[in-house]
């Protein structure tokens, strides 16, 4: 039987410890959020999670979604645990007061939605989907379609989707052929086909809210022409009672490698009533406000899945006795020692968890600075935090679901060839786990926003926004006694992005191929040099606390983690680099028809 | 009716319990402390009287240290309305606890006394029992079920041979058993409501009780390990050693 429990200890250790939790309650909006009410909920968000969400994980899995006559069925218990999970106001965590929400800072909820991810991803897609349209909707949509749809979506009453991808177009959104006709009343009329719309269809809410990207007659061609439409799967009264079908259906559900319990549909949408979300034509920006914040929550199930695998794993090495320790017997009174003896099996153990930790600390610090972003009184602060947002995402995003999806093969070879039988629970999370790297933009797609995009932007003032910390920190520690031997493993892999930095470039300036042939190198160099510095700072803190308070495991496996990152982890940036620095040539000069 | 609940902070009832190294007691240096799981069912329990209109307030009442209050925010969380904190430091009996549960029963006289038939950490399960016994009230423990009717309460009882069904007069004294019912998750808008509900400070000495155990520890320690079992050929093999070895029959 799998295991999870919520790593509430190293959760507050981020907020608190590492990244000035208490400070939050100085963001305007923030004041309640002290660590009396924060605690509290974390706790109470663990047990629902260990409690409700996680026993559903594996029976979700085996089960599956199932369409009948048109209706999508989730599996066996879902629909009660979504009941609690309403009822208990987690759909509404960092939603707007406004509309209902309770307003939690963005980077609270981040640790709930790891817990949610790591106890079961399948359910986590549901609200995370109403979120997302949430985000567009309170940010773009008129007066009137907030105060007719946001209330009964934070509430999870109603549920949300994105339907962007069709059939012949997923990552080149400018080729949508779905399109919206005007009518008469000042709605459109959306007719068009859907595919791959998670949470398309399903019996947890009385009503489903799909963000459609579609074309309006007479449309400038590919993405500049494109709008947003809210189209509900039922029409909506004026007052607010749910009536009959309006044209959306589900034509089929996918079957897939993983997350099986999350409905994946084709949406068919047949002069369905829909309402303009912001202006014409200008969809994608729109549909960009969601897409950030959703990189983001994918990133977060990267980590969630990690997470649970280590934990598992962790507890299976303890128990799994097989053969002796190579440097003599450990466990005399058993027929053989436990496999947690094993040097490979503590590298792999080790490796899942300093990837998920230095994860959770990265995480938890973008989504701080996120809250930054929206709520800080200084415009220039505001300003640099968002930069600092911009260029972590596609960063957090490729590398946190790859690492994710790391994690969880490492947790499968722990367990050898019990973790590729379905009963152990194992292998789900490496089928889980595949998808992260895929949706919400492939990590490919990811490395090509971070060297096409967020690093060109403004002259390159995101990356400072990296760059200047990371160097002072680097100048203010290198000398220490103690945590020279972190800052220093830091400061090669430091200098080593900033050379590849320039070198993506320049290169890219000349050729855009020598760019694209370099991003993906280029991210997981960068993110190896954001976890290294995630790293010497948690070592830095564990320190403090054990000098203030005296012997703690905690801190000494904190320190001990950073080590083994170090040592065993960050040299993989070395490799990077120099594939960045090698160039483009051996992959586009390949003629194409020798593939 | 008012319903006073008392709520105890123990170890969490997932945390392995570790023995200290010299024998004085558990290490509770960071372990993960709430709510004992008996008391959560007797706050759930006052709640659902509440939510039938059989109550009309909750009081949950902690003896223990400072860190209680959170124990009571719990309660307070999960639908209870006020708190009462009763600052005590280390080791606190049954029998300080009744006592002064009692001068708090005295002021807020409350229609029925709602508490866990024990506490997980040293299971004693004596504070209802000595708590009916001061103030006179009458008792129903081990309850798998309570109904209020009128002026009496039925309460079905768990006992070794079944369910023994009691009526008692109210104002009286209950004790919960596990299958009295399954507590509520708190809810996100009511945690943050809970941290506005008043938690009234007080000391043991206001109530005019020297909570200073009376019991002396002499040392605590981990049962022994379990020892690997044997594999016995036939039936006369087990009977021989049962008789032989063993020394049970």
């Amino acid at each position: 039987m799998p295991i999870y429990k919520a790593p509430l200890r190293d959760m507050r250790f981020v907020l608190y410890e590492l990244h000035g939790g208490e400070a939050m309650t100085e963001l305007p909006g923030f004041e309640d959020f002290g660590r009396d009410l924060v605690e509290p909920v974390l706790d109470e968000a663990a047990k629902l999670c260990e409690q409700v969400l996680f026993p559903l994980n594996r029976s979700g899995d085996e089960e599956g979604c199932t369409l009948a006559n048109g209706v999508v069925s989730t599996p066996k218990g879902f629909k009660e645990a979504y009941d609690r999970f309403r009822d208990g106001g987690w759909t509404s965590i960092s939603c707007d007061p406004a509309w209902g929400g309770q307003g939690f800072p963005n980077v609270v909820s981040t640790l709930v939605e790891e817990m949610i991810c790591s106890a079961n991803l399948s359910f986590g897609m549901y609200p995370g989907l109403s979120h997302g349209a949430y985000n567009a909707l309170a940010r773009h949509g008129t007066e009137a379609l907030k105060e007719k749809w946001l209330p009964k979506l934070v509430a999870g009453e109603w549920a949300g989707t994105m339907c962007l991808t069709e059939p012949h177009c997923g990552t080149d959104l400018g080729l949508i052929r779905t399109r919206a006709e005007p009518k008469d009343d000042g709605s459109w009329a959306v007719t068009g086909t859907k595919i791959f719309i998670s949470a398309g269809d399903h019996d947890l809410t009385d009503n489903i809210l799909h963000l459609v990207l579609a074309r309006t007659p007479g449309a400038p061609k590919g993405i500049k022409g494109i709008s947003l439409f809210l189209v509900p799967k039922y029409a909506v009264g004026d007052d607010g009672a749910v009536g009959g079908p309006n044209g959306v259906t589900c034509g089929s559900i996918e079957h897939k490698m993983g997350i099986k319990a999350s409905s994946t549909c084709v949406m068919n949408f047949d002069g369905a009533t829909g309402w303009l979300i912001g202006e014409r034509h200008k969809g994608m920006r729109a549909m960009f406000t969601m897409m950030n914040t959703a990189r983001l929550g994918v990133a977060i199930q990267g980590l969630g899945i990690a997470e649970v695998s280590y934990q598992n794993a962790v507890a299976y090495a303890r128990d799994r006795i097989q053969g002796r320790s190579l440097s003599g017997t450990k466990a005399p009174d058993k027929a053989a020692d436990p496999i947690l003896v094993h040097p490979d099996v503590r590298r792999m153990l080790l490796t899942q968890r300093a990837y998920t930790e230095g994860c959770r600390a990265l995480a938890a610090g973008i989504a701080r600075e996120l809250d930054v972003s929206q709520r800080h009184p200084d415009p220039k602060v505001r300003q640099a935090a968002e930069d600092y947002v911009a260029l972590m995402t596609p960063i957090a995003k490729a590398m946190m679901t790859d690492l994710g999806s790391e994690v969880a093969n490492l947790g499968v070879q722990v367990y050898g060839g019990h973790g590729f039988i379905r009963e152990w629970g194992q292998e789900q999370y490496v089928r889980d786990a595949r998808i992260t790297q895929i949706y919400e933009g492939t990590n490919g797609v990811q490395a090509l926003d971070l060297v096409g995009r967020k690093m060109p932007a403004d002259a390159g003032r995101a990356l400072r926004r990296f760059f200047h910390p990371v160097q002072a920190f680097i100048e203010a520690k290198v000398e220490d006694e103690r945590l020279g031997v972190f800052v220093q493993p830091l400061a090669k892999a430091f200098v080593r992005l900033q050379q590849a930095t320039a070198q993506v470039a320049r290169a890219g300036l000349a050729r855009p191929d020598e760019a694209g042939a370099a991003a993906t190198d280029y991210l997981k160099l960068f993110g190896l040099t954001a976890l290294a510095h995630q790293w010497a700072r948690m070592a830095e803190v564990a320190y403090a606390r054990l000098d203030a308070d005296g012997p703690d495991t905690f801190y000494e496996a904190k320190i001990a983690t950073a080590r083994f990152f170090m040592d065993r982890l960050l040299p993989e940036s070395s490799a990077r680099f120099s594939a960045v620095m090698a160039g483009g040539r051996s992959i586009m000069e390949f003629p194409d028809d020798a593939f | 009716m008012k319903i006073l609940v008392p709520v105890k902070r123990v170890v969490d009832y997932n945390v392995k319990i570790r023995v200290k190294p010299d024998g004085s007691g558990v290490d509770l240096a960071n372990v993960k402390m709430s709510m004992n799981p008996f008391d959560e069912i007797a706050v759930e329990e006052a709640i659902r009287l509440k939510e039938k209109g059989v109550a009309t307030e909750i009081v949950v009442v902690s003896i223990g240290p400072a860190q209680a209050a959170e124990t009571l925010r719990t309660a307070l969380a999960m639908g209870a309305d006020r708190g009462l904190l009763v600052k005590v430091e280390g080791a606190v009996e049954p029998l300080a606890v009744a006592k002064i549960l009692k001068g708090v029963v005295e002021a807020e006289k409350p229609g029925l006394v709602i508490l866990g038939k024990q506490a997980i950490d040293d299971d004693c399960a004596q504070t209802g029992q000595m708590l009916a016994a001061l103030t006179g009230y009458a008792q129903g423990t081990f309850a798998s079920k309570i109904a209020v009717e009128g002026e009496t309460l039925a309460v079905t009882r768990e006992v070794d041979g079944g369910l023994q069904s009691v009526v008692l007069t109210l104002p009286a004294i209950v004790t919960t058993d596990l299958r009295l019912n399954e507590p509520r998750y708190a809810s996100l808008p009511n945690i943050m409501k809970a941290k506005k509900k008043p938690i009234a400070e007080s000391v043991a000495a206001d109530w005019g009780v020297d909570p200073a155990p009376r019991l002396e520890v002499l040392t605590t320690r981990e049962p022994p390990v379990r020892k690997a079992g044997v594999k016995v050929a036939s039936v006369a093999d087990l009977v021989s050693k049962l008789k032989n070895e063993a020394g049970v029959i």
